[in-house]
């Protein structure tokens, strides 16, 4: 399609793993921060497609942004179990509330 | 010189060092096993056989011509560096021979006296031993070829004499004595040593290099003008060597020792002290002759010395109460005239009366042996008397051998002692004054000894009246050696009758191989007959005086012997009879000198060695201790740094781990980001 | 008024949905508004995907990362609804030092998204892609595919055994 290039794809990916990396960073909530790192996978995968398309017009991108899904989904799956682990004995999500290991 | 070789004169020394081994390492198994027999056995068959051997070295010397009479045993290579070369070898001429048969002879006489006189004690078998070991090194030295090996007879006598003058040990006077003798000896000996290094670097020097005699004799032209600090070297070196004939044969200054080695058994006083040990410094000056007779002022001072002490000695004897002092003196007195005659260079005169004297002298000593015996052991004269008809063999034989001591015309002392007054005055060496102080020495001599003689055997008995009882004549073991003695002391002399009395002195004419070159000298002197006959006239009547003043105060008891002692505020009499005070003064100057100097040397190693030990270990301990401070605070301080430095940077970084997830993922994401930018750029 | 291609608005507006999507999950104080806005920009990624002819993916997208993902962020938040306040359940923290990190993170990327020359080569057919990916699964990448399945049960298990009540005997 004319006028849009690679470079525009590459934009979007840049912001929202930026955002994404923000949601990390910031949030407090044991969920919220998953969200942001699935913000981040996504962000990588705009990427992997965008240069299948543009960049050899090789079909492995789209190949291995299958396997990120795949993986993030059990990413999530794990995250969450651990999350809810984590509620049951502390009794929050904060994960200011989880410092056990501190100094 | 043509030296025959053999090889039996090492047995001459040699028998009796096999005695004196085995009694010396058996003798008390021995003596318990076998008895006393056995022991007396052992220890007198070697000296007697030591006797025949040497007879047969006699016999045979007589057959060579009289230039080459020489026999050499070379034994073994004893000592071989560089220049010096010393084998053990035994040398016989006519002088050593002279000497090998007076002290076998007399000393077996005196072995087989003392199976009786020392038959009651348990250590009979230690007092064989050592004689046989002292006979061993008096042949050693009389027979050995080198100076070295004369030396080791020469230390050898010192040391036997020191342990039979100290025979019974357990009383101290006894080991005293001993040790006095042996002391004083080694003072001696010293001199003698310096001797022989001199006499060996000088010959060294000129290129002959030996301690051989023969050697020396040849070579002895090489050292004539030779000096050394400014001495001639021949002076120096026979004046060393007369120090040690001083301490050997108790001569002024060093003659102290022989009064107090009395305490020895009676024996021991007669072998060693008469006959034998005390011969030995007359011995070595005739040995060395060829080089006395290269140096007048060493001769001069042997003549003087020997004079003084003649006459010294004498004057002490006349007071002595105790028998055997009496003859220790004597004996001190009679080798002075010895060493007046080496002096003079009338050595074969000397040697003659060396002979002379060990008959009689050895004679008197046992015959006051056999008094002492039989009076139960009082040696003290103002308890003896009367003595004469209930020992008549000691007497008679004892009154023989005064006879031939104090000159009596027909004894053998008599042709010897006027041989020596006679060449005193007529030598070249010598002069009226030597003879005027011999003479008198004669009379002084007849006075004491007669005097002896009266107070011991004629009057009444003084004695204790238990001893009285006792009294004995003594066993036949003692009384044979005395008669053989006795009648030795009248026949030796006619060994030697000069020319002028119509004798051939067969005794000089022996020895005139040996003292060739001495000879030389004295053939210089006078030769007048007249004047000889004149001379022993008034020496025979000046003896004569001697026993009439003798006669007067102690067989007539004209005067009391008390009463002359007052004589003059009793003074001559206390110094006399103190022996001139010389033993205190020895001890005031030399022995609490020494100790003084020990005492400061002792403070030194007290106060200032062992100061700085002491200093040196405080310092270390000083050390010690800034070492302790530094390694504790310095390098304790390094390793408790570090570890608080670890201790603090751990727990300042600790902190990283807050347990806050967001903190994490800032640092993973700040590494990465950082990674990139140093990628990128 | 310039010719501008019906596409390339089609395309802005889903990039716009997308980013903003994006920033309401990133600045939301709402928990639930926050998953929501997760679900949108999650089918903008899909729209995207369609657009760069990866019509597979973006069903996959669709079905498991909205299907299955979204729905599981979804129970866990009602799993953990013993929140005080539902609506400010979504705090953020340390918000200054995150947009300066973040925002040179960004700059730096876009620096180098702008300065480096893509090599633009021929782009690939529009045609199904769904051969051609099946094709990739099982010929080259066939290992990868086949270890993902174990993944998968690992992490079957493993949420199982994470998630389940502690006996309290």
């Amino acid at each position: 399609m004319e006028g849009i290039s690679l470079e525009h794809f590459l934009i979007v990916g840049l912001l929202v793993f930026a955002l994404g990396l923000y949601t990390v960073l910031t949030r407090k909530n044991a969920i919220g921060i998953l969200m942001g790192v699935e913000l981040i996978l996504n962000a990588a995968n705009i990427n992997y497609i965008a240069f299948a398309r543009y960049g050899g017009a090789s079909i492995d991108g789209q190949v291995f942004a299958i396997f990120v899904i795949m993986l993030a989904a059990a990413e999530a799956a794990i995250g969450l179990a651990i999350v809810l682990g984590i509620y049951q004995n502390f009794d929050s999500i904060d994960v200011e509330a989880t410092d056990s290991l501190r100094y | 010189m043509e030296i025959t070789t053999v090889s039996y004169l090492r047995w001459i020394p040699l028998l009796p060092l096999l005695g004196a081994a085995v009694n010396g390492l058996g003798g008390s198994v021995i003596q318990k096993r076998f008895g006393k027999n056995a022991i007396s056995a052992i220890a007198v068959t070697p000296v007697v056989l030591a006797f025949l051997i040497a007879v047969r070295g006699f016999l045979q010397l007589k057959g060579l011509d009289p230039e080459h009479r020489f026999l050499l045993d070379d034994v073994w290579r004893w000592i071989d560096i560089g220049t010096l070369k010393a084998d053990v070898a035994f040398w016989l001429d006519p002088l050593s021979c002279v000497m090998i048969l007076v002290i076998t002879g007399i000393g077996g006489l005196i072995h087989i006296y003392s199976t009786g006189y020392m038959h009651e004690d348990e250590a009979y078998w230690r007092f064989f031993a050592y004689l046989n070991l002292f006979t061993f090194a008096m042949l050693t030295l009389v027979l050995g070829d080198s100076l070295l090996l004369m030396f080791v007879g020469w230390e050898g006598v010192g040391l036997c004499s020191f342990a039979l003058i100290g025979f019974w040990w357990t009383e101290q006077i006894n080991t005293t004595a001993g040790n006095k003798a042996f002391i004083v000896n080694r003072v001696g000996d010293f001199g003698f040593i310096l001797g022989i290094f001199l006499i060996f670097w000088s010959l060294d020097a000129a290129g002959h290099g030996s301690v051989v005699f023969r050697d020396i004799q040849h070579h002895a032209v090489s050292l004539e003008g030779r000096t050394i600090w400014g001495l001639p070297v021949v002076v120096l070196a026979t004046l060393f060597f007369f120090v040690g004939a001083t301490g050997k044969s108790a001569q002024i200054p060093l003659y102290v020792w022989l009064p107090d080695a009395m305490q020895g058994p009676t024996p021991v006083s007669a072998l060693i002290h008469a006959a034998t040990m005390v011969t030995a410094g007359v011995y070595m000056i005739a040995r060395l002759n060829f080089l006395y007779a290269m140096a007048p002022e060493t001769l001069a001072v042997v003549a003087g010395i020997g004079a003084a002490t003649a006459f010294f000695a004498a004057t002490i004897g006349l007071v002595q109460n105790d028998i055997k002092r009496v003859l220790a003196y004597s004996t001190v007195s009679q080798l002075g005239y010895m060493f007046v005659a080496m002096g003079v260079g009338a050595y074969a005169a000397g040697v003659f009366h060396l002979v002379t004297h060990a008959f009689f002298k050895a004679c008197l000593f046992l015959g006051s042996g056999s008094v002492i015996h039989g009076m139960s052991g009082e040696q003290d004269m103002r308890k003896m008397g009367g003595l004469k008809d209930k020992m008549p063999t000691t007497f008679w034989t004892f009154l023989v051998a005064t006879l031939a001591l104090t000159g009596t015309p027909l004894t053998s002392g008599f042709f010897s002692k006027d041989e020596i007054l006679w060449k005193a005055f007529s030598s070249p060496y010598g002069s009226a004054t030597l003879w005027i102080i011999g003479v008198c020495g004669a009379g002084m001599t007849a006075c004491y000894m007669f005097r002896q003689v009266f107070m011991t055997f004629f009057g009444e008995t003084r004695a204790d009246h238990h001893v009285v009882h006792h009294i004995h004549e003594s066993p036949g073991s003692m009384t044979m050696p005395l008669v053989i003695l006795a009648i030795g002391s009248i026949l030796v002399g006619y060994l030697g009758v000069p020319e002028f009395l119509g004798g051939g002195n067969r005794f000089e004419a022996w020895l005139e191989p040996v003292f060739a070159s001495g000879h030389e000298m004295a053939a210089h002197a006078s030769h007048e007959a007249g004047l000889e006959w004149t001379l022993m006239l008034i020496s025979v009547a000046v003896a004569a005086t001697g026993f009439l003043i003798a006669y007067v105060l102690y067989y007539r008891h004209a005067a009391s012997p008390d009463a002359i002692a007052e004589v003059a505020g009793g003074v001559p009499y206390r110094v006399l009879y103190n022996k001139y005070y010389v033993d205190e003064l020895y001890w005031a100057v030399f022995i609490r000198g020494t100790l003084l100097l020990s005492r400061i040397l002792a403070w030194f190693d007290g106060a200032i060695v062992d100061g700085i030990v002491n200093g040196v270990a405080s310092l270390t301990v000083a050390i010690s201790w800034l070492d302790g401070l530094f390694d504790n605070r310095v390098i304790d301080g390094l390793v408790n740094l570090l570890a608080d430095f670890t201790y603090n940077v751990g727990s300042r970084m600790r902190r990283m781990q807050t347990g806050n997830i967001n903190a994490y993922l800032y640092v993973i994401v700040g590494t990465v980001t950082l990674v990139l930018l140093a990628r990128l750029f | 008024m310039p010719e501008v291609s019906l596409s390339v608005v089609v395309f802005y507006a889903f990039a716009v949905l997308t980013v903003g999507s994006a920033a309401a999950v990133a600045f939301s104080s709402n928990i639930v508004y926050s998953a929501f806005a997760l679900m949108g920009t999650l089918f903008g990624v899909a729209a995207l995907y369609v657009f760069l002819a990866a019509d597979f993916v973006a069903a996959a997208q669709v079905l498991i990362y909205i299907g299955g993902i979204l729905v599981l962020i979804l129970f866990a938040v009602m799993l953990t609804h013993r929140i005080a306040n539902i609506e400010v359940s979504n705090r953020s923290v340390g918000r200054l030092p995150a947009a300066i990190v973040v925002g040179g993170v960004a700059g730096m990327m876009g620096y180098a998204v702008h300065h480096t020359p893509w090599p633009v080569v021929a782009s690939l057919p529009d045609a199904p892609s769904t051969y051609a990916v099946g094709n990739g699964f099982l010929g080259p990448y066939v290992l990868p595919f086949e270890f993902a399945s174990f993944v998968l049960l690992s992490v079957l298990i493993g949420a199982i055994v994470i998630s389940r009540k502690e006996l309290k005997s």
